[in-house]
């Protein structure tokens, strides 16, 4: 079992269940299970929109659009039928919250997806997981049968005259997936590759109806946001910003992993307090507070930064999908670059040639330069090429790679420069990488 | 197609693909965990299980081959009974991933997309599993092993070898269910 870690300053919501079996129907009813469903299937549609907007909740997936808003858009009256997707494709690099909250908590996900589907009046649901997660979705798909049985899914759900069905799927590897228009087409049985937009999910989504994409953090707080009331749930955060959120600490800490956190959590103290300071006593160098395609920040520059999608955003970075990477004073950030880039240049679907040439050029650059044969242009055409994928793509994982590649250069020029005139990379360690 | 007379598939995973193409709304949505499923079974997407999918979907073999090429869990050839997946990325990287590869590369004697000569294991090299504050961590087939340290490779290696050659091995997921084994280590 990946290893549960727990800190005073958590505020348990979401992960309030983990760790208590709740995966088991039973306890998970004991818990408090599936009564926000029963509770809103009373109430109807409006009021819980209402509700989701007055929580502040804001989508955990990486963008931070709110999520009341985002269910609104939904037509009321619409020919095609409406879907409600749940996003579980979890690849951003740094990023391991959903995992947990599957295999912890999968029931929340069920009931936060019917929440949904009543609150758009859809009768089906899907809900993704990336194909390396067979396990969890096995518990999942263990959890939806449950839920079934009990006649919390089907025809008549919770008894009442409205039907609600989930269908669970495996995705086969692929990072651009986890894009809603690409996991729309993967969800058709085609290869993941985006739609333009508009039109939006919202009104022409999966098959042509319209549909709601959350990621599974989002839809596991549903229920959470109904059972304590959206004012309560809004409380907890930020202006703008509601609730916690699940904070993966990985890297060069002491105590990495998933802590549930206020949104505007001091970024200084999780890394000190919370997950127990830099591993070994070391110098923080660097952390990339959002996952991998979010801007690099300096340890100067996260002083009095509270965590929320506004204040990131303000610092010149995001909050992304809350996978807070820390870099200490022993690494080497060209090869830190490079091995972000390298990532992107594989997922990208190749589509857009500013992102499929780009990212492709921009890692190879990345190599050379990290393997000493580096020249001083480089540094600026790696500026020039990250700024051209800019804004120029259909999706955003064009942005995703460009913008990471942009903060290491502004940011630690100084240590490019350093991998200059054939001087070796002062924490060289691996032949692999400069051999590509 | 009558799943008990022509398919290449055990009769419970064509049982299972019957069902799968009856759930959706739409058939063609059964086809990227179809190809997935068939692979676990069959271990590659051979021509007999494109052109069986492609049957039992509707579509053409080139329509199937079109979509598979795309999946990065899809390959055309065998891999090793049991498939080793190391994460190089940053949060595995930043906790010795690439000590990890260096180590399994030295014990098999394979490198990237390697396969022992015995065919038991294979070795890849990728991308975030969704493991980082665990980190580094990698996947045997779809077994996760968390926290590893270069010394704790030669015990992992024995312990799927041991396990190779016997049926419910664990090499599949639904082998693993019936053992009962839990899928971290
Ligand atoms: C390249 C790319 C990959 C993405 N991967 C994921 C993912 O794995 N999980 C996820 O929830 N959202 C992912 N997103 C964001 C989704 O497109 C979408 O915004 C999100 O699922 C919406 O849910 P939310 O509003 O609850 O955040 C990705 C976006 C891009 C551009
Ligand atoms: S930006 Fe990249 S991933 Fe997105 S559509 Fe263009 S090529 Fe594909
Ligand atoms: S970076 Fe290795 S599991 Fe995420």
């Amino acid at each position: 079992m990946p290893r549960l870690v727990s800190h005073p300053d958590e505020v348990k919501i979401v992960t309030r269940r983990f760790g208590q079996g709740a995966a088991n129907i039973d306890r998970y009813l004991e818990l408090g299970g599936y009564q926000s469903a029963k509770k809103c299937l009373e109430q109807g549609p409006d009021w819980i929109i209402n509700e989701m907007k007055a929580s502040n909740l804001r989508g955990r997936g990486g963008a931070g659009f709110a999520t009341g808003m985002k269910w609104s858009f939904v037509p009321k009256q619409s020919p095609k039928p409406k879907y409600v997707l749940v996003n579980g494709d979890e690849s951003e690099p740094g990023t391991c919250k959903d995992h947990l909250i599957f295999l912890h908590d999968p029931h929340s996900v069920i009931e936060g997806t019917i929440i949904a589907g009543l609150a758009i009046g859809s009768k089906l649901g899907f809900i993704y997981l990336r194909g390396e997660y067979r396990y969890l979705l096995e518990i999942v798909e263990k959890a939806v049968a449950d839920a079934y049985a009990r006649g919390f899914l089907g025809k008549n759900i919770f008894g009442s005259e409205t039907e609600f069905q989930i269908i669970t799927q495996s995705g086969a590897g692929a990072y651009e997936v986890g894009e809603e228009s690409a996991l729309m087409e993967s969800l058709e049985g085609k290869r993941g590759v985006p739609r333009i937009k508009p039109p939006f999910p919202a009104v022409v989504g999966l098959y042509g109806g319209p549909t709601i994409i959350n990621n599974a953090e989002t839809i596991a707080t549903v229920p959470h946001v109904i059972a304590m009331g959206a004012e309560s749930y809004a409380a907890v955060g930020t202006p703008r910003n509601g609730g916690t959120r699940l904070f993966g600490i990985s890297g060069h800490v002491e105590r990495p992993g998933v802590y549930e956190l206020p949104m505007g959590y001091n970024l200084k103290k999780m890394i000190y307090d919370v997950a127990g300071g830099v591993r070994g006593g070391r110098k923080l160098k660097a952390v990339v507070p959002g996952g991998s395609s979010t801007p690099v920040l300096l340890p100067e520059e996260i002083e009095n930064l509270g965590m929320d999608f506004d204040q990131v955003g303000k610092a010149g970075s995001m909050l992304g999908s809350g996978g807070v990477v820390v870099i200490d004073d022993q690494t080497c950030i060209v090869e830190f670059a490079l091995r972000t880039i390298s990532f992107y240049q594989h997922e990208s679907c190749g589509w857009c040639i500013p992102c499929r040439e780009g990212t492709d050029w921009l890692k190879k650059t990345f190599t050379r330069f990290h393997a000493g044969f580096g020249t001083a242009s480089d540094i600026d055409n790696i500026q020039h090429i990250a700024q051209n994928i800019l804004g120029r793509t259909f999706c955003p994982l064009g942005d995703a790679a460009a913008m990471p590649t942009l903060g290491f250069i502004k940011k630690f020029r100084k240590e490019f420069e350093d991998h200059l005139n054939g001087k070796p990379c002062p924490y060289a360690r691996h032949e692999e990488l400069a051999a590509v | 197609m009558s799943s008990e007379t022509m398919s290449i598939f055990s009769p419970r995973l064509a049982a299972r693909f019957d069902a799968l193409v009856a759930k959706y709304p739409v058939k063609r949505s059964a086809l990227v965990p179809m190809l997935l499923y068939a692979q676990d079974e069959i271990g590659y997407l051979s021509d007999a299980v494109i052109a069986e999918v492609a049957e039992r979907i509707g579509i053409t073999e080139l329509d199937v081959r079109n979509v598979a090429t795309y999946y990065s869990m899809l390959r055309f050839k065998p891999a090793g009974k049991y498939n080793i997946q190391v994460c190089t990325n940053i949060s595995c990287m930043l906790r010795g991933g690439y000590d990890i590869l260096d180590r399994f590369q030295k014990e098999l004697g394979v490198g990237h997309k390697g396969i022992t000569s015995d065919g038991v294991f294979s070795l890849e090299e990728v991308e975030c599993i969704g493991a980082c504050c665990w980190a580094p961590a990698i996947q045997v087939n779809y077994d996760f092993h968390d926290e590893l340290k270069p010394e704790l490779v030669p015990g992992i290696l024995e312990g799927y070898r041991a396990k190779a050659g016997f049926p419910g091995d664990g090499s599949t997921s639904l082998g693993r269910k019936a053992e009962g084994k839990a899928p971290h280590a």
